[in-house]
């Protein structure tokens, strides 16, 4: 049974997640990839105000293809974490609740979501044009020249998703992969 | 045909053909990956890998009946070219006409343009998808074959090479593409492809790896010994736990293909390069 979630995220719910649980999003999730990431944090070191507020929020790393006409948007699928890396522990610091991508997360990033409480989601990566079903509405939110790597704001009904780490220390991939490995 | 026996064919030909390619490989999941992945279904022991692979299959569906790509990634355009030698490409030239393809196509089919103009400093989105990875082998006929395979980043970042030493023998080879696919763990969406070039030089090597990607999933290298290789670095990846998604399951890896060519005395370079459950490609011949 996968649990039903909504955003912005509180504490208690945050608390409530635990590796290898189900959940169904609604709400609000911002986009933003490498090149985003990258103008963010650049913004916070200089003092400056985030294009969105941030507390409470889910970034979901994803660049979309085009949408087709009549459509909100074309396939949306999550991209690999690893490469928001760097950035994620300082968005944390300034709010940032959860985020969706797939693949691991490096020790710092883990240690942040438990210092921070918040969420890291996989979604199924190369699932792109099932995922892009649950998105309603997509609005461009800031960085419009870094094309399918701009900020967007999507709303989403019941987008799947997986707690691959808690706010407990959890990690789902190194759980699963303990228990199905033939040594 | 023109004079001495060559046949002409008109580079807008090549153009209309990798556009067409480059929409319906996007969109359009190979059938023999399609059959892999149902069998993987039934033989997956976790019931979370279980549900990852229905729902992996449940995307393959929608995107082919509504013409949507399975990613979002639509790559890097690769594209193969065999021409005959007997064959004269008239009205421009022949890489623009290619690229021209690519563009169109992505434009288009409203596909992902994800290419920077370079790679260190500026990294501008050159708008278009282009430039095309294009490959071209010259053979004997009157034929041309183009094959344009999109290649995602996350799959492709997990690639390596080797310059082993021939003393490492099967085992090195072995040890060194198992744990690549270790390493690369949940990140290339996994149930993944896995492409193996053995043999060649340092630059060749890799090609290979990615030639191995072209061929069908369930397809075995006609070398009996380098097909039994194939097999057994299947069975040795499905044991390593990783599973659909990275989520823990038997389903690792949906295959193995190997690719090898003669090398020099002193070497034995091996390159993977990986593929995830989508590893679009499709061929047209004119």
């Amino acid at each position: 049974m996968a649990i039903e979630i909504s955003t912005p995220l509180t504490d208690e719910v945050v608390a409530r997640l635990k590796a290898g649980d189900n959940v169904r999003i609604s709400g609000i999730l911002y986009t933003a990839r490498d090149a985003a990431h990258k103008r963010l944090v650049a913004l916070l070191a200089e003092g400056k105000e985030l294009p969105f507020d941030i507390r409470g929020q889910i970034i979901y790393y994803v660049g979309p293809t085009p949408a087709r006409p009549g459509r909100p948007i074309g396939s949306a699928g999550p991209t690999t974490s690893y490469r928001m890396d760097s950035y994620a522990p300082i968005l944390m610091e300034h709010g940032l609740k959860g985020m969706i991508g797939k693949g691991s997360r490096s020790q710092d990033v883990r240690e942040a979501m438990v210092r921070c409480k918040a969420v890291y989601f996989a979604a199924i990566g190369g699932a792109g044009a099932l995922l892009a079903k649950c998105v309603k509405a997509s609005e461009l939110v800031a960085y419009e020249d870094l094309g399918p790597e701009a900020i967007r704001k999507l709303t989403v009904e019941g987008f799947p998703a997986v707690v691959v780490n808690d706010i407990y220390g959890n990690d789902l991939y190194e759980e699963g992969v303990r228990k199905y490995r033939v040594s | 045909m023109g004079c001495n026996g060559l046949r002409e064919i008109h580079v807008s030909d090549v153009t209309a053909a990798v556009k067409k390619l480059c929409v319906s490989a996007n969109c359009n999941v190979p059938r023999e990956t399609i059959g892999a992945l149902e069998r993987a279904v039934e033989t997956e022991e976790s019931p979370v890998g279980k549900e990852v692979l229905r729902q992996i299959l449940e995307n393959h569906r929608i995107a082919r009946e509504e013409g949507v790509p399975a990613c979002q990634d639509t790559g890097v355009a690769m594209v193969f070219l065999e021409v005959g030698q007997d064959v004269h490409f008239v009205g421009g030239d022949l890489y623009a006409a290619i690229n021209e393809g690519v563009r169109q196509g992505y434009t288009e089919g409203y596909l992902r343009k994800s290419l920077v103009n370079d790679p260190l400093f500026k990294r501008v989105n050159t708008g278009d998808n282009t430039p095309a990875m294009i490959y071209v082998d010259i053979v004997p006929g009157t034929h041309v074959k183009i094959t344009v395979a999109p290649k995602g980043g996350g799959a492709e970042n997990m690639s390596g090479v080797a310059m082993l030493a021939p003393a490492a023998g099967v085992e090195g080879v072995k040890k060194f593409v198992v744990e690549r696919v270790q390493k690369a763990g949940s990140n290339p969406c996994p149930p993944v492809v896995v492409g193996v070039g053995i043999g060649g030089t340092f630059d060749r090597v890799a090609l290979l790896a990615k030639k191995a990607l072209l061929r069908p999933v369930g397809s075995r290298n006609p070398d009996p010994v380098y097909a039994k290789l194939e097999e057994e670095l299947l069975t040795e990846i499905n044991k390593l736990g990783i599973g659909p998604q990275g989520f823990g399951g038997r389903t690792t890896a949906l295959a193995v293909n190997i690719e090898y060519a003669p090398c020099h005395i002193a070497s034995m370079p091996v390159a993977v390069n990986l593929n995830c459950h989508v590893g679009p490609h499709e061929t047209i011949v004119l």
